[in-house]
């Protein structure tokens, strides 16, 4: 479970989170959705302590991580898997070591084992035969699908997704739409995706959550969100300039 | 008008002081980390290896043109100096012990600053910008250990390497224009090198050379950590990574001429 209570985060001249409060269940996907610019990013981030909050608490399975050290941090990082926006796969190693570091920094895994579980969660995202190749030769859906193979390498039991289907056509975009489903399935894991794609959140969503000025501003299933008459979640489903948040 | 200008100035300079403080004691904070995981660090040799391959790589070409030059612009003017005072036969020595003791180290540095430096600045700050190193991190991978401790301790390696390497280009150089243009024939030139060539000049210029790779090294890795931006964060980054490098090589390069060739070995 994470729960989150009264994050604030100010970067530079900029207050980004006013006092997010957020609890997401063990084993339930929320899907944080909001403007671009909004902090979503920034709220992800710091329940995975990359970022420290000015102020207020994180609990990750009851465990208070805001103000715990570095290493104490990776202790609790070992449990999360995360997909950055852009893959944020290392340019300089091949998709196979990309996918298999963590096996060889943590469990000091060498040869057959790492190249078994490579292989085994690159099919996993539908990918096969790239282990060889470098990033950089790879499309915008292969560097996501990559990087979800290696969120997934450790069998986390959190995974973190930054805008899974941002710069993807539509039909990448469901490709990775039902990856994620799939995933939750079959680890059953708790996921938090940030997204401004509203046909990807209510495809991957149990619960969204909407983030307006640094605060979440509405929970629901995504029937609920569809049908809300809350101004703010409705300008935002439909995506239309008229309304309360002003551009 | 003229006090509302001095307290301007009064204020900018005490700001200005405050932000060369905090970033000196950042600097000392990544080298702290860096001296704290590098037994860890030490324990995957092959990233150091990559590493040190990338240094020598990156250069060879140019530290031998430059080394080349220096040797030759040292005869020459070496020759000039000595005329009707010094005999020329003297003109392989004073080549050899300017170059180890000095223009070896110190124009290595400063070219492997200026290529290595800023290509470390570079890669790490672009992995910075495209979240890379934040990727590390959410794995629980120090990415201190990881991408800082195997540069700098291949740069702390290989700079003493290519100091040799650029030592003995440079005396070749000065050879070249000994034989060709100033009458000295190779007896003489190598008589020279031997009569007055002492091992503590040699160790006094590696241990400079460490030092130095050390500098570069660390710099490279702290500006392109602390990058910010896109391709105009990485390109201030580099470009403050090699000012930094050849500013403390030139600053630290006096400080060890005291302390090795007057107080250790004068």
């Amino acid at each position: 479970m994470i729960r989150i209570r009264d994050l604030h985060k100010q970067l530079g001249p900029k207050r980004v989170l006013t006092g997010v409060d957020l609890e997401i269940a063990t084993g339930e996907t929320v899907v944080v959705m909001g403007r671009s610019g909004g902090g979503k990013s920034v709220l992800l981030k710091h329940i995975i302590g990359l970022m420290t909050p000015d102020r207020g608490s994180i609990e990750i399975d009851g465990e208070e991580i805001v103000g715990l050290k570095e290493k104490e941090l990776g202790e609790i990082r070992r449990r999360f898997g995360m997909l950055f926006q852009g893959a944020a796969l290392f340019d300089s190693l091949t998709v196979g070591h990309n996918v298999g570091l963590p096996l060889r920094e943590h469990l000091r895994w060498r040869g057959e084992p790492i190249r078994e579980r490579v292989r085994e969660r690159l099919e996993w995202v539908g990918l096969k035969d790239i282990e060889n190749m470098k990033p950089a030769s790879l499309s915008g859906g292969m560097r996501k699908r990559v990087g979800l193979a290696r969120a997934i390498v450790m069998d986390p039991r959190f995974i973190l997704y930054d805008e899974p289907t941002t710069g993807l056509d539509p039909i990448m975009a469901d490709v990775i739409d039902q990856l994620v489903r799939s995933l939750q399935k079959r680890m059953g894991v708790t996921s938090v995706v940030v997204t401004h794609d509203m046909k990807s959140a209510f495809m991957v969503a149990d619960r969204v959550a909407m983030l307006h000025e640094g605060r979440i501003v509405f929970t629901g299933t995504p029937d609920e969100t569809r049908n809300t008459k809350d101004p703010l979640v409705r300008q935002f489903v439909e995506g239309t300039s008229e309304g309360p948040i002003q551009v | 008008m003229t006090d509302e200008l001095a307290v301007r100035g009064a204020q900018y300079l005490v700001r200005r002081t405050g932000d060369v403080v905090a970033e000196v004691g950042r600097v000392a904070m990544m080298v702290v980390e860096s001296v704290t995981q590098s037994a860890r660090a030490l324990r995957s040799p092959r990233r150091i290896v990559q590493q040190m391959k990338a240094i020598g790589v990156d250069s060879l070409g140019l530290v031998t043109v430059v080394s080349l030059f220096t040797g030759a612009v040292a005869a020459v003017q070496a020759a000039y100096q000595f005329s009707s005072v010094v005999p020329l036969k003297f003109l392989g020595s004073v080549i050899l012990r300017s170059v180890i003791i000095e223009l070896g180290p110190v124009l290595t540095a400063l070219v492997v600053g200026g290529s290595v430096g800023a290509s470390i600045a570079a890669e790490l700050g672009t992995m910075k910008v495209t979240e890379q190193i934040d990727a590390l991190r959410a794995m629980a991978i120090n990415p201190v250990r990881y991408l800082v401790v195997p540069r700098v301790i291949a740069a702390i390696i290989m700079l003493p390497v290519i100091t040799v390497f650029a030592d003995a280009i440079a005396v070749f150089g000065g050879w070249v224009v000994a034989v060709t243009s100033l009458g000295v024939n190779t007896p003489t030139y190598v008589s020279g090198l031997r009569d007055f060539f002492y091992l503590r000049d040699l160790m006094g210029g590696l241990a400079k050379a460490v030092i130095f790779g050390g500098i570069i090294g660390m710099m490279g890795c702290y500006y392109g950590f602390t990058t910010e931006g896109g391709a105009e964060g990485v390109g201030i980054a580099t470009t403050r990574a090699v000012i930094s490098s050849c500013v403390l090589v030139l600053i630290s390069d006096y400080v060890l001429a005291n302390v090795l060739f007057r107080f250790l070995f004068g």
